[in-house]
């Protein structure tokens, strides 16, 4: 068999022609396209190939985009973090929160417009101290008193308002059918709704559940994230969310979430 | 009447049945996203319903159809029994338990991650397990055709394989090799996660093994209706293939030019070099050439049948030809679909053209025109022209049968050219949810709306379908003559050994395999810091 003429010559054209595409194709792509357009960043033809095969190399240029100017938040958050809080873990959160009932309330019900913390879900409370410690989350009050808190006062904290049973708020309860833009977002404008992650539809991990908060305090930080000034959300959900937003669907969506009831958990 | 016709009907009808069940489920979708439906509020009921019909029609539908034509036309062409027909019924038994096994989780909303996986998304271990059932009885499938034509060979050394076989197992050993990038994924990135034993896992890196299988597997899905083309139509309209040679090269340039293009899938993503997308872009346009000969040599077959019956002049043969045979109505609206499909294809491929259409309604359109349009009509045909020979038993009625391929096509262009539209108006796909009345999205209402009918439309066609099957059931007996193939003009008597095996082809594969995947997937392997956390679908809040 091996003496057909034929056969050989098969081969040989095949892979002949095979190759030879590969050869003019990869000749393109890895050095002439890379070299067609111009003001081309690269120095050389093996800087060109390089690039053009995927490897990451030393940057040519040297700036890194970044946010400049402030603080990003540092938590790295998992669906089963410190869900095992212990009782002495519980207990000494509940010494801590000593300092907090001015504001907070004694059993983590605020009557003003200080957010409620009774039952709030452990990651966020957490993730929200360490951005204030971190500096990634600023406020006048805040932040001087969490500077001098430790991570495991933190996961004692957090461990403690998560324990607290969800009562109903001070705030008067009112039926009707959820805004579009907590039902539905504005899928045109980007915008996903709310209940996609803060409850109802489905929840993520670090984000908190927002029945009976303060319609004032929900709609003071939907502006503070669309302006930017506050900037501790990852990778920069809420921001890209709010700046979205209309006022009237920002004052449509915390009015509702302060007058609805706590999730059952 | 074939020995093995209840291997195939078992076949034909897991895959016609599941079919039945995942269409609605499309016509119902292109509903609750259009302006005739409010909103249904919970998007996880439509991804749900998005990842049943695109398991079932991507994976479960078409390779069952693919194997029952196989066992067929290993028997009608190599003139003996199947070998391994109890190996025939495992692989049946795997892709039936394998899908059972997907769909329970799906149906319960513990795995709408849509059929394409989508890493870093994860659901319920099962339904992977599941899909893995599945390709693994296709697997038996792929293997027992190597068997059948290697012990054909060894008997009848020298002479050339029957063409139908050639074809067949040309696009057997082209799926059993496609499937294994989806493979890898499956069995080394999601399951682990799935499983809870990791939970991180590198996104990009799927992407890439899923592109190994993402594009060849639209090839898998095309191979039963080219054979069709080939094998069947110029039989059924009294004419002869116009070659012999053309077919088999047809079907050997696809089994090496399929698979290492997959990459075009993911010109928008960032993980894979620039470089390696254009490569993948040119030969993703060399696919074209086994399509173009296809055209081809059906084109001039169909004139040789017109010609033999009468035909005249440079296109007054057209007139000729057998308007009123099924075959000839499936192939020209095929061919209708396929042109249409095509050109849109070459856009996707085409880098800087893709951009304006990569991640929009247009996507799916295009996908819907070639599977859905183009080669599922030729399911439906191959159904008919194999289905006396599997009952015993003749259709009565044609019309109904014209019928429904008539509403077939209807449907299915009135369904995707309005969904290419909208594509190129900028409507996003994977999405639940489009509010109308925003002035942006009003332009879209009307081409919506016409591509809900067309699923309407659809639902209606494949009802007649079943129809059809079930009356072929129940007509009186008739015993059949023997099933054959079209015959070539010059039938061969000698093939050059390169298309009568294929050794030479599936070497090229390979080769091209490792030069257009090895480094992308070498070099994503080799990094450290390109998982993110698994997102776990389903699972309690």
């Amino acid at each position: 068999m091996s003496t057909d003429p034929s056969r050989t010559r098969w081969l040989t054209t095949a892979i002949a022609v095979t190759l030879g595409l590969v050869l003019l194709s990869a000749l393109t792509g890895f050095v002439g396209l890379p070299f067609a357009e111009r003001g081309s960043p690269f120095r050389s033809v093996w800087d060109a190939i390089c690039s053009s095969a995927g490897l990451v190399r030393n940057r040519l240029v040297t700036d890194v985009v970044g946010p400049s100017g402030y603080t990003t938040s540092a938590v790295v958050l998992s669906a089963d973090m410190l869900q095992k809080a212990g009782a002495e873990s519980i207990g000494r959160g509940g010494t801590l929160a000593q300092q907090c009932t001015m504001c907070h309330g004694n059993r983590g019900l605020s009557d003003a417009t200080i957010p409620n913390l009774a039952g709030q879900y452990v990651a966020v409370i957490y993730k929200q101290l360490q951005d204030y410690g971190r500096g990634a989350r600023t406020s006048a009050i805040m932040s001087p008193r969490v500077a001098s808190l430790s991570d495991q006062d933190m996961r004692d904290l957090a461990a403690y308002y998560a324990y607290l049973p969800r009562l109903p708020p001070y705030h008067p309860v009112a039926a009707g059918p959820a805004p579009l833009i907590v039902q539905h977002g504005a899928p045109m404008r980007n915008i996903p709704p709310c209940a996609t992650c803060h409850g109802e539809v489905d929840h993520k991990v670090g984000t908190p559940w927002l029945e009976g908060e303060s319609a004032v305090y929900l709609g003071s930080q939907l502006q503070a994230f669309a302006s930017g000034t506050r900037h501790n959300d990852i990778s920069e959900q809420m921001r890209n969310v709010a700046r979205g937003m209309t006022s009237a669907e920002i004052e449509g969506a915390a009015s509702y979430y302060a007058s609805q009831y706590p999730p059952e958990r | 009447m074939l020995r093995s016709s209840r291997l195939i009907l078992a076949h034909f009808w897991l895959a016609f049945g599941t079919f039945a069940l995942a269409l609605p489920l499309g016509a119902w979708q292109m509903l609750v996203r259009s302006p005739l439906h409010p909103w249904i509020s919970d998007p996880e009921h439509y991804y749900r319903s998005v990842t049943a019909h695109g398991t079932v029609m991507g994976y479960v539908f078409p390779t069952l159809v693919a194997m029952g034509f196989g066992y067929a036309i290993t028997e009608a062409a190599l003139k003996r029994p199947l070998i391994g027909l109890k190996w025939a019924w495992a692989g049946w038994l795997l892709v039936a338990v394998g899908t059972i096994t997907a769909l329970i989780p799906v149906s319960m909303g513990a795995a709408s991650v849509l059929y394409t996986f989508y890493l870093p998304m994860v659901g319920n271990p099962f339904y992977y397990i599941g899909v893995v059932l599945v390709v693994v009885g296709s697997w038996i499938w792929v293997a027992l055709m190597a068997v059948n034509v290697y012990a054909w060979k060894r008997a009848n050394r020298g002479a050339p394989v029957p063409l139908a076989m050639y074809v067949n197992v040309a696009g057997s050993l082209l799926w059993g090799w496609t499937a294994v990038g989806a493979a890898i994924e499956l069995l080394f990135q999601i399951l682990p996660a799935s499983l809870g034993l990791t939970n991180t896992v590198d996104a990009g890196l799927g992407r890439v093994f899923f592109s190994w299988t993402l594009h060849a597997i639209v090839y898998f899905w095309l191979i039963p209706a080219y054979i069709a083309y080939y094998m069947i139509v110029p039989r059924a309209i009294g004419g002869r293939l116009f070659s012999d040679s053309m077919a088999r090269l047809s079907f050997a340039l696809f089994l090496v030019v399929a698979m290492p293009i997959g990459i075009h899938h993911l010109f928008g993503d960032p993980q894979v070099g620039a470089g390696f997308k254009f490569v993948h872009s040119i030969f993703t346009a060399l696919v074209t050439l086994p399509t173009f000969l296809t055209v081809f040599t059906i084109s001039a077959s169909v004139e040789i049948a017109a010609r033999l019956r009468g035909g005249r002049g440079t296109l007054g043969w057209l007139k000729a030809l057998p308007w009123d045979n099924p075959m000839m109505l499936a192939v020209a609206m095929s061919f209708f679909m396929l042109g249409f499909g095509g050109a849109g294809g070459l856009i996707n491929m085409t880098y800087q053209l893709d951009q304006s259409i990569h991640n929009t309604q247009w996507v799916t359109g295009h996908f819907h025109l070639i599977f859905a349009g183009a080669i599922v009509i030729m399911y439906f045909a191959l159904a008919y022209d194999l289905w006396p020979h599997l009952t015993g038993r003749a259709f009565t009625d044609l019309r109904l049968i014209r019928a429904q391929l008539w509403t077939w096509s209807i449907g299915m262009i009135t369904l995707t050219f309005p969904w290419h539209w909208v594509g190129i108006l900028g409507m996003p796909r994977r999405m639940a949810f489009y509010d109308y009345t925003d002035p942006a999205n009003a332009p879209l209402a009307l081409s919506v709306v016409a591509s809900t009918i067309g699923g309407a439309i659809l639902v209606v066609s494949a009802a007649l379908f079943l129809i059809v099957l079930i009356r072929g059931h129940l007509a009186a007996p008739a015993e059949p003559a023997e099933y054959r193939f079209s015959i070539a003009v010059h039938p061969p008597q000698v093939v050059p050994v390169a298309l009568n095996g294929y050794g030479l082809w599936v070497g090229l594969m390979l080769l091209l395999t490792a030069i257009n995947y090895g480094f992308p997937i070498a070099n994503l392997m080799g990094r450290h810091d390109t998982s993110v956390p698994v997102v776990h679908i389903g699972a309690g809040k």
